[in-house]
């Protein structure tokens, strides 16, 4: 499990990607009335409460006084959907570029429950010899094992702008993308540099 | 039959056993012979010597060993083991319900068992293997929701198990290891009634499948997985028309006029199907070819088709013997509103989102409208499970009123903590009345911006409730406590995001003991509370659950750190000693 439990809930962060449902995004609200330990709570991955009547509805999004409207919040385990059910459902086939390949691959962004899952898919689809480099900085990036070059992958969204991958909550992400190209790091320097976390 | 001099001991005191056991044999429900059993110890003797069917609904109540000592002439038994919230990704994946313990138990002391079910198990290769060489007349195997084990083990069962009348594999995570399971069923075997191997990925042998289905002239029930093509569905069904229930897989091609004659064809044949599913990757074009089944259809199972549209309640509306159907939302009001007219002998109802995390937009479907015309319609209606976005006080009201036969009532608002989204209120009027209104409600789900006062309804009206399941509602502990206090018949309670706190709890321990299982996750519960508790109720197991890589030992924590997960349940065998690092029992 990545080390979400020391972040914020209301900072939006890539996903772990490990389980489908156990998405880095997992805000979950208590309404007044709950215990005093609630005060230390402040830390903890689960976010506090404002101090509205429980009459009025409450996106559970809007967890910080202030906060922009975050996109529709992921909650583990909610809604109450089986694996099985959602395997079945409709999905968001995009193309897969690499720089320097024949061919285009194609992959259902449904199958996956993260940005490492994803990754990791990509490194099978397309070389064996790819292996997946973190920095510190979180950025993650496809290395050919055979010779060196660099990959980073990025994807165009609906917007038609080429965006670095990993940047947005993974849901965000599954909705944005349009196409996902692994770009040879000598061109991804010209993209513009994260926002500092 | 012999009387003693002095006071005379009634009569039926110097029965023999067999007349008991005999007298037992037509007592329904395990709780009645439980019930028997109490009574003396004559009749615990002959109950228990009896019995040949078991069910344990949690795998951990008691230790295997003492279950098959107790129970020696059981011949078909169920097991179940994790939690329900497990399916939704709640807990994690190395918690436990080992198979392995009831399978070795069984094979030491049930020599003659026949079925064996196992839901939400960890299922291993070994498991089958000593199933498939212990029990020289075991017949059904049925696997649902569970892991553990790979097609190997699945071969295992299929050349060992010469009497298998019934292999169901429902919804599990199978590895396939390309073992050829199907082509080990020996060529003379013919006595299998039943196959569901949906949740296979693989690829099947098709002209294994189409031998084996050709020779087992007792088949009543197939169900394929997604490798079948349709073209292939219509062949085997050709070879088996006497079937009752069929799967077909992925039932999606691209339309074809020879191809739908030949669908159409086989289907004309099969004049006993009741019951149908399968993936249908929305091809309308070929619902036309089921529509002579329609009418004997008593099962419709579309919750994995993304079918949609005219066709799709054209076929429905001619399935007027309908009992069950399980629909994704893609039905919308419209559609809900034909099977109303259409389906009026319908008992069961399950509506599934196409878009549970809005995806496509968080395009709305489906409201609380199909929800009130099909509950308006359908007098038979008892059970629903129903996914949708939006709902109103007065929705549920209505419904209330027109069906007070529900037995379970399942409402599953997509947002949390959504309101009745025309008054903007909590929807506490809405469930008050459904649970006012349906004396004889056994299972109850509830969704949307709940308060205190919607616990005291239930509390108060819920008699007959055994299971509870609620998620991001209530204020305070006082909504806890109103469902412990009240509730007689509770057996399974599951929260999650609800600010209930050790009070509640602590208040109504021993009410604990009278229950299956509590479940709570994202609580205001703590750790002081978790121990407190244990030490009250020596009889139940409690166990404080953390994410996996999380291993910080309980004692070592303040007496007010929270407590993020909790499963509380009774247990005959004192505390388990199989749990994972991330699980600890205080």
């Amino acid at each position: 499990m990545s080390a979400e439990t020391e972040r914020s809930s209301t900072e939006s962060c890539p996903a772990s990607g490990l389980d489908f449902e156990d998405t880095a995004l997992t805000l979950t609200l208590r309404l007044p009335g709950s215990s005093s330990s609630s005060a230390a709570d402040a830390d903890r991955k689960r976010g506090a409460s404002s101090s509205t009547s429980p009459a009025a509805h409450q996106s559970p999004s809007l967890a910080a006084a202030g906060a922009p409207p975050a996109p529709k919040a992921q909650v583990v385990g909610w809604p109450p959907v089986r694996s099985f059910h959602k395997n079945a459902l409709a999905a968001k086939f995009v193309k897969v570029a690499v720089d320097g390949a024949p061919y285009l691959r194609k992959v259902n962004l449904h199958d996956y429950a993260g940005y490492d899952h994803l990754i990791r898919a990509l490194q099978d689809k397309f070389c064996s010899h790819f292996t997946i480099r973190r920095f510190g900085n979180d950025e993650t990036k496809l290395v050919d094992a055979v010779n060196g070059t660099e990959y980073v992958p990025t994807y165009e969204d609906k917007d038609g702008d080429w965006m670095l991958v990993g940047d947005v909550p993974w849901k965000m992400f599954v909705e944005a993308c349009q196409r996902v190209r692994l770009m040879k790091n000598s061109e991804a320097v010209n993209l513009a540099p994260r926002a500092a976390r | 039959m012999g009387r003693a001099g002095g006071p005379a001991a009634p009569p039926w005191h110097s029965l023999p056993d067999e007349v008991w056991e005999h007298a037992f044999s037509f007592l329904p429900a395990d709780a009645d012979r439980g019930a028997a059993a109490c009574a003396c110890h004559g009749w615990l003797r002959a109950e228990r010597r009896s019995r040949r069917r078991l069910v344990v609904p949690n795998c951990y109540a008691t230790d295997p060993r003492d279950a098959v000592d107790r129970f020696p002439s059981v011949r078909a038994a169920e097991v179940k083991g994790k939690p329900h919230f497990a399916d939704f990704g709640l807990l994690p994946p190395s918690w436990g319900a080992y198979a392995a313990p009831w399978v070795a138990a069984a094979a030491d002391g049930w020599p003659l068992l026949e079925e064996l079910s196992f839901k939400r198990m960890f299922v291993t290769d070994e498991c089958l293997e000593m199933i498939a060489s212990s029990f020289r007349n075991f017949q059904v195997l049925r696997l649902n929701s569970c892991e553990g084990f790979t097609t190997a083990g699945l071969a295992a069962i299929t050349e060992g198990c010469r009497n298998l009348k019934e292999l169901d594999l429902q919804e599990n995570y199978i590895d396939d290891c390309s073992s050829h399971w199907l082509s080990n069923f020996p060529e003379c075997y013919t006595s299998l009634e039943a196959l569901n191997f949906s949740c296979l990925h693989g690829e099947v042998n098709f002209t294994v499948l189409e031998r084996l289905v050709s020779r087992c002239r007792n088949l009543k029930t197939l169900k394929l997985n997604n490798a079948i093509p349709l073209d292939n569905v219509a062949s085997l069904l050709r070879k088996a028309p006497q079937i009752i229930e069929l799967g077909t897989g992925k039932f999606s091609a691209d339309y074809h006029p020879d191809l739908f004659a030949k669908v159409e064809a086989a289907f004309a044949g099969c004049t006993s199907l009741r019951r149908l599913s399968g993936t249908w990757d929305a091809v309308p074009d070929y619902l036309p070819a089921f529509y002579c089944v329609c009418e004997g259809l008593t099962s419709l199972n579309l919750s994995y088709a993304t079918v949609q549209g005219p066709e799709l309640i054209k076929f429905i509306s001619r399935c007027k013997n309908l009992l069950q159907l399980w629909v994704m939302d893609l039905i919308e009001d419209h559609g809900l509103s034909v099977v109303a007219s259409s389906c009026s002998k319908l008992q069961e109802l399950r509506v599934f989102p196409s878009d549970p995390f809005g995806h496509n937009g968080g395009q709305v479907f489906l409201t609380e409208r199909g929800l009130v015309d099909v509950s308006a319609s359908c007098p038979k209606l008892e059970s629903v499970l129903y996914f949708c976005s939006r709902m109103t006080n007065e929705a549920l009201v209505m419904i209330a009123k027109n069906r007070p036969n529900f037995t379970c009532f399942r409402l599953a608002l997509l947002e949390p903590r959504s309101p009745d989204y025309i008054t903007r209120q909590p929807l506490d009027a809405g469930f008050s009345a459904i649970v006012e209104s349906c004396k004889g409600l056994r299972r109850l789900s509830m969704s949307g911006l709940l308060t205190d006062l919607v616990f005291k309804s239930i509390g108060a009206h819920a008699d007959r409730l055994e299971m509870l399941s609620l998620a991001f509602a209530g204020d305070s502990d006082l909504g806890l406590n109103d469902i412990l206090s009240g509730c007689k018949s509770l057996k399974k309670l599951e929260i999650r995001d609800c600010p209930f706190g050790d009070k509640a709890l602590l208040a109504n321990a021993a009410k604990l003991e009278t229950m299956r299982s509590l479940w709570m996750n994202s609580c205001s519960l703590t750790v002081g509370g978790c121990r407190l508790l244990a030490l009250k109720m020596p009889h139940l197991t409690v166990e404080i659950i953390n994410d996996p890589g999380e291993t910080c030992p309980v004692e070592s924590l303040p007496f007010d750190s929270p407590v993020e997960k909790l499963y509380v349940y009774r247990t005959l065998a004192g505390p388990r000693s199989d749990t994972p690092d991330c699980v600890q029992i205080v």
